[in-house]
């Protein structure tokens, strides 16, 4: 417990000597770079996964794809593609963009899609016989009922979107990934482990949102107790 | 890239294979043994929270606040307290399975038909007995969903551990930044997605054998 309380006290003292808070070195800088990665590439995922995850749900065509992508993808190491990506067209921040991206569609597709899928029959019937196009079946019934899984899909690309990364910091990108990795080239435990608290933190406010989110968007009626990652 | 460098030299793979045979020994016991583990402690969590459901929400919710940490940073917590070791690696590895395999034991119990609860009551059964003979076997397809989840996604994920000089495969992945030099980067990958994608498999095949009351019947996802 000795060791817990000194990592905690060496934390307080990083994080509250000013040197962090200015800079291109500073916690505000960094976590800006660390948003901006992870907001852009969530965003374009959601796009492409949504869309995607929508349409083979609501028409049954291409299950069989979509299972065997979020499968095969779940597959690829992570850190493994973004050194790769980096190794082949340099270090700049489009390339390591596109690669999260590509990451955190599946997750994204694939509960999508299995929560259109999972959607009641006899509701999805109770819809078309009260008159409803296609697409007001595909919004106004399938969507609601599978928003619990659609949001599952987000918060675990957020979260991994998010820790993607920061392991990004290694092949030389910003990001709050940055102070883990130079704390370690340089021997420093106390960069180390306050870039550490503040990714630690930063998960548990994605994880918050999330969790949040679901309380203001999923009607009452729908909330189960969360399962999933 | 240098220019000039093939994207892969195939050659460097066949002067390699005995060394990249022992870094895949040593990535499947980073990735595996958590797996192991993570099932050792979701079994008996599982069923406590199966008997009593308040548990289940907070135990969850813990469950899924480890999972969202990011690796990298979970590591270096550890690293104060367990060096640059494996167990370093393997420790939050195990964390992670916890918000898959939890949920899993959970529904795989759920699932059990009250009927067959009931008979094994009748037959005299007791509650341990119950659970370890009647429950837990019904529950193996759901448990083994989770288990496959879990494994790929810890397999995929030990290579991050180089960071800390324990990454199994993961080494080439460094190394090949260092060099500059794509094609032990891009074998790692591969090899990491193979080893997943084998593992996945093998434990579908475990699952039919332990189930062979559902083999046939097109059951079993």
């Amino acid at each position: 417990m000795n060791g817990f309380l000194n990592q905690l006290s060496l934390v307080g003292d990083w994080l509250t000597s000013s040197q962090q808070w200015h800079g291109p070195d500073g916690i505000p800088h960094r976590l800006l770079e660390h948003l901006t990665y992870s907001g852009l590439s969530l965003l374009f995922a959601a796009l492409i996964g949504l869309s995607l995850g929508l349409l083979v749900g609501h028409t049954g065509r291409g299950a069989f794809a979509v299972a065997s992508v979020a499968n095969l993808a779940r597959a690829v190491p992570t850190f493994g593609l973004v050194v790769l990506v980096v190794t082949l067209a340099g270090l700049s921040t489009a390339p390591v963009l596109v690669a999260l991206t590509a990451l955190a569609v599946p997750p994204i597709l694939i509960n999508t899609f299995e929560g259109i899928r999972g959607v009641d029959p006899d509701a999805r019937d109770a819809a078309r016989g009260m008159g409803m196009t296609g697409w007001e079946v595909l919004l106004k019934a399938e969507v609601p009922m599978a928003l619990p899984l659609i949001l599952l899909g987000l918060r675990v690309a957020a979260i991994q979107v998010v820790a993607t990364a920061t392991v990004a910091a290694y092949p030389g990108l910003g990001g709050l990934g940055r102070f883990i990795v130079d704390g370690l080239a340089r021997n420093d435990y106390e960069l180390v482990i306050g870039g550490s608290a503040v990714v630690v933190l930063l998960a548990l406010v994605v994880q918050a949102v999330f969790t949040a989110l679901r309380r203001v968007v999923v009607s009452p009626g729908l909330r189960a107790p969360a399962s999933g990652p | 890239m240098r220019d000039g460098e093939p994207l892969v030299r195939w050659a460097w793979i066949g002067d390699h294979v005995d060394e990249l045979a022992h870094y895949t020994g040593v990535h499947l016991r980073l990735g595996l043994l958590p797996v192991l583990l993570g099932l050792l402690i979701s079994i008996p969590l599982g069923i406590l929270c199966h008997r009593w459901r308040w548990a289940y929400p907070p135990t969850l919710t813990a469950a899924n606040i480890l999972y969202s940490i990011p690796s990298l940073a979970l590591f270096m917590i550890f690293v104060r307290y367990t060096g640059l070791t494996e167990r370093t690696v393997m420790i939050p590895l195990t964390l992670y399975t916890l918000s898959v395999l939890i949920p899993n034991v959970v529904d795989g119990l759920a699932a059990v038909p009250d009927p067959v609860r009931q008979a094994a009551t009748a037959m005299g059964f007791s509650t341990v007995r119950r659970v370890v003979q009647v429950e837990l076997p019904i529950a193996v397809p759901v448990v083994v969903a989770g288990v496959r989840v879990a494994a790929v996604s810890s397999i995929s994920l030990v290579a991050v551990g180089q960071l800390i000089g324990q990454g199994g495969l993961g080494y080439y992945i460094t190394r090949g930044l260092q060099l500059d030099f794509p094609t032990p980067i891009i074998t790692a990958t591969v090899l990491i997605m193979l080893l997943a994608l084998v593992t996945d498999a093998l434990l579908v095949l475990a699952q039919r054998l332990l189930t062979p009351w559902a083999r046939g019947k097109g059951a079993a996802a």
